[in-house]
């Protein structure tokens, strides 16, 4: 979503983005001439008068489970995205009965929050699993 | 999931669907103070507010309606502007 017209959206998928991504952008791109929608987001940026990079993760119930906000000049990096979505969705599937540390990725250990765990979470995590890819 | 829209002369735009969801302070007690636009950051663990949208998509102009994808996990991405490189 950005302050472009659907018309612009348009000319950007078709002539360029189309060449990075075959078959062009697979999903809805969002039009917000009046900066509205990234006001009620708290991501317009009033000076630029343009969206902020604002990314939110809403769970099926619409309840908003993360954000990031970048100014402009910086991309994001959707490895991290797609990451924090799976640790979520795990999180959700466990009823939250687990937890996912810092690092954590699909197929790596969860902690399971309780009285047992209690001072005891440097048996089942070490520091660099934080850092491993 | 979305509508197909009508497209027009004019440049189409979207908005919250529910305008209470404002963002206008209550007036304070004190007399000689005016109401004050504040801005709060979304907080998360609170309801995505709803809003809908013209867009674009695989060829088609569409109108969409962020409340009709609940069920599904969406990922809501802002951006400054096409064309800008980044």
């Amino acid at each position: 979503m950005s302050i472009d017209s659907v018309f612009v959206h348009k000319m950007w998928n078709d002539n360029e983005l189309s060449k990075m991504v075959d078959g062009g952008v697979p999903f809805p791109m969002l039009s917000d001439a009046s900066g509205k929608i990234g006001r009620l987001y708290g991501v317009f940026n009033e000076e630029a008068g343009v969206e902020n990079r604002g990314r939110f993760i809403i769970d099926p119930d619409g309840i908003i489970q993360g954000y990031e906000v970048l100014m402009p000049p910086v991309g994001r990096n959707f490895n991290e995205t797609i990451r924090q979505l799976q640790a979520f969705q795990h999180v959700r599937k466990s009823k939250g009965t687990e937890a996912t540390p810092a690092g954590w990725k699909p197929g790596k250990p969860t902690l399971k929050p309780g009285p047992d765990l209690v001072g005891n979470v440097w048996k089942e995590w070490q520091t660099k699993m934080a850092f491993e890819d | 999931m979305a509508e197909k829209m009508a497209v027009g002369c004019t440049r189409p735009g979207g908005g919250p669907v529910d305008e209470t969801q404002n963002l206008t302070e209550k007036p304070e007690t004190d007399p000689n103070s005016t109401p004050k636009e504040i801005k709060p950051m979304i907080q998360v663990g609170q309801k995505a507010p709803d809003f809908s949208a013209p867009g674009y998509q695989q060829g088609k102009f569409i109108d969409v309606k962020l409340s009709n994808y609940f069920g599904k996990w969406v990922l809501l991405c802002l951006y400054p502007g096409d064309f800008t490189f980044v």
